[in-house]
């Protein structure tokens, strides 16, 4: 146990800065789950394997002498097509299905991208330097990568833009009508197929570019998928389907629980934790309901 | 009936004779009643009460390193040892081992059987994939947790008490194929008579309709409780016999492996037909032949080909074995079927 936290206040802010500017990122990731389960009642349980396959494409740009922030428009564009292609090679026949089924899908795949990460490139801890160096705040008593600044400037402008272009565009419009009745959009003639591919298609984008600004801030390994989707999970179940601020801020109060336990458990726990957390607010919420006779659903 | 004593004795000769007829196979039988016994006891939360659980790794995991650890601390310093790893300072007489192994798979048995209690009524309160998350979350949490717990080896893992001197190779394999097979026996009898009485009828009602159910008076949550019980009692006792087995326990590699044996028992019961007695049990064998089969000549893409089969099974095999089976000889179900009825299906085909 490490009380510095409570001793210097300068960790304090130190940390808090951290989360936030990690939940930002965090709640991109959800926002692009919370997107498909509402369109499609999916649960995408490779969520987490698609951010780290964008983030590797960013770091190859980065072996290549490319910046690697260029990622962040490369990686989401290469990244669309991975996720109509996995639409149309598994996602199109579970839609329908049981909820498990789903998951049980999308588990398989998670595991298939894994391993064909970890073949391709290799299973090294990698990171893809920016050179964009830090800024120190207080007499520098809080250090902040610029990097990190970055990426929470790009998720916020990747967020904004995806609000407004689902309420402006046609294709927008026609995602939002498919996850209110996607019977009744058919029959007003939205073809819900290209609805669902599309929806598959812009989740898997903005895993590409949360996984372009991760390679560049933090680190990037073939296993690391599944805390991003537990992540992604937790905080689309905090906020609630189709609760973008509550996303926003969930997000960023994941990031600062996470600093946290980082500082006092240690971090050797850090990804424990998390998944923790999350067993315990499902629980919370499961108790919450049952005075009302009412369960999670 | 008289049909259903011989199959059985045959079952039971084979599985006796089977060490002494394929002497080279006797650790790959070892974990076919493993995994039968995983399988199994999964089948009561994922088939007959429609829990998709992830989670009953974490009884599996639990029951791993309890078994070790009484089998260690019951005769040694528990922290040195694992502080020592590979390089044994201490040494297991026969008698200790034997003592230590029945008092570990004992304890193995009853702790992850409390745990379950104990967390039970929470958990199972959640209903749908909320419950496939969450049990998914307490698994990984379970794996993560262990690894950063110094007592128990932490990241560099715990290595079990080795087989004592008498016999050599030889005996070893068949001890562990007995235990193993024991623990086969004993799932399988218990199941069995679970699955005959009233109980069984209560958890497909939870599964149909949990409220209806309850409204009809049934107390799920006591139900959901015992079923998860049983589970937890029986994957304990695999954990502690597959920890001596394999004879090293890594927090998230071999315990809490959610990604391998954690997935394996989904797959296998899905495989051989969710909600039926036999289905586990053959979907087990078949995917135990696959996987050997698999992970021999193809070493290195055997997560690919994980995937691969997941996504495979799921989509197009869902119903498993027994449900093909079923659909194909109704009657041998005990299913009456309409001639007519049959022909008009096909003709709609």
């Amino acid at each position: 146990m490490d009380f510095m936290v409570f001793q210097y206040p300068m960790i304090t802010v130190q940390a808090c800065l951290d989360g936030i500017l990690l939940g930002i990122l965090f709640a991109l990731i959800a926002y692009g789950m919370a997107l498909q389960w509402g369109v499609m009642n999916i649960i995408n349980i490779a969520q987490g394997d698609l951010v780290i396959l964008g983030g590797y494409i960013a770091y190859f740009m980065y072996l290549y002498g490319i910046h690697p922030a260029w990622g962040v428009i490369v990686s989401p564009i290469i990244m669309y097509f991975v996720g109509v292609g996995i639409y149309k090679l598994v996602i199109n026949k579970v839609v329908d299905r049981d909820l498990f089924i789903s998951i049980l899908a999308t588990f398989g795949i998670s595991i298939l991208f894994m391993q064909l990460m970890n073949f391709a490139f290799g299973a090294d801890v990698v990171l893809a330097n920016s050179g964009y160096g830090t800024t120190f705040l207080f007499d520098s008593a809080v250090v902040l990568p610029n990097s990190k600044i970055f990426s929470a400037f790009v998720s916020i402008v990747f967020a904004i833009g995806l609000v407004i272009y689902m309420k402006k565009s046609k294709l927008g419009r026609a995602i939002r009508a498919t996850a209110q009745n996607a019977r009744a959009a058919k029959i007003l003639g939205v073809d819900t197929e290209k609805v669902y591919a599309a929806t598959f298609g812009l989740n898997a984008a903005l895993c590409g570019v949360a996984g372009a600004l991760i390679s560049i801030t933090f680190t990037i390994h073939p296993y690391m998928g599944l805390p991003y989707t537990i992540r992604s999970f937790m905080i689309v179940i905090v906020a609630g389907l189709g609760n973008l601020p509550g996303v926003a801020m969930s997000g960023m109060g994941l990031g600062v629980f996470e600093e946290f336990a980082d500082y006092i458990l240690g971090t050797e726990f850090r990804i424990g934790s998390v998944f923790l957390l999350l067993v315990l607010i499902l629980v919370y919420r499961r108790f919450k309901l049952s005075r009302k006779r009412e369960y999670l659903k | 009936m008289n049909k259903n004593v011989i199959l059985y004795a045959t079952i039971l000769i084979f599985g006796l004779a089977a060490p002494f007829v394929f002497p080279a196979f006797k650790v790959q039988l070892s974990i076919l009643c493993v995994l039968i016994v995983l399988a199994t006891t999964w089948n009561i939360q994922g088939g007959e009460m429609g829990y998709n659980t992830f989670g009953n790794i974490l009884f599996y995991g639990l029951g791993m390193y309890l078994c070790a650890s009484v089998q260690v601390g019951m005769f040694f310093p528990l922290a040195e040892w694992t502080e020592s790893g590979g390089e044994k300072t201490f040494v297991h007489t026969p008698t200790q081992f034997f003592q230590g192994m029945a008092a570990g798979l004992v304890v193995a048995a009853v702790v992850p059987t409390i745990v379950a209690g104990l967390i039970g009524y929470a958990i199972l309160g959640l209903r749908g994939h909320y419950f496939a998350i969450c049990t998914l979350g307490l698994g990984v949490a379970a794996g993560e947790i262990s690894g950063g717990i110094e007592i128990i080896g932490a990241g560099q893992g715990f290595t079990t008490p080795p087989f004592p001197n008498v016999g050599g190779l030889e005996a070893r394999g068949e001890f562990f194929y007995f235990l193993s097979f024991g623990a086969l026996v004993l799932t399988f009898i218990a199941v069995r008579a679970i699955y005959s009485t009233r109980f069984r009828l209560i958890l497909n009602a939870i599964r149909d309709n949990e409220d209806k159910a309850e409204a009809m008076g049934i107390e799920t949550m006591k139900y959901k409780i015992i079923g998860w019980m049983v589970s937890a009692f029986f994957c304990g006792l695999a954990g502690g016999i597959m920890g001596g087995l394999v004879g090293y326990i890594d927090s998230t590699d071999v315990a809490f492996d959610g990604r391998e044996m954690g997935v394996f028992m989904v797959l296998m019961a899905i495989l051989g037909g969710k909600g039926t007695l036999w289905g586990p049990v053959i979907g087990a064998t078949v995917f135990h032949i696959f996987k050997e089969g698999f992970w021999t000549f193809f070493l290195g893409w055997q997560y690919v080909a994980l995937g691969v089969l997941i996504v495979v099974i799921v989509i197009y095999f869902p119903e498993g074995i027994m449900g093909w089976l079923r659909e194909k000889y109704p009657e041998r179900f005990g299913e009456v079927v309409d001639e007519a009825d049959r022909k008009a299906q096909v003709e709609l085909k």
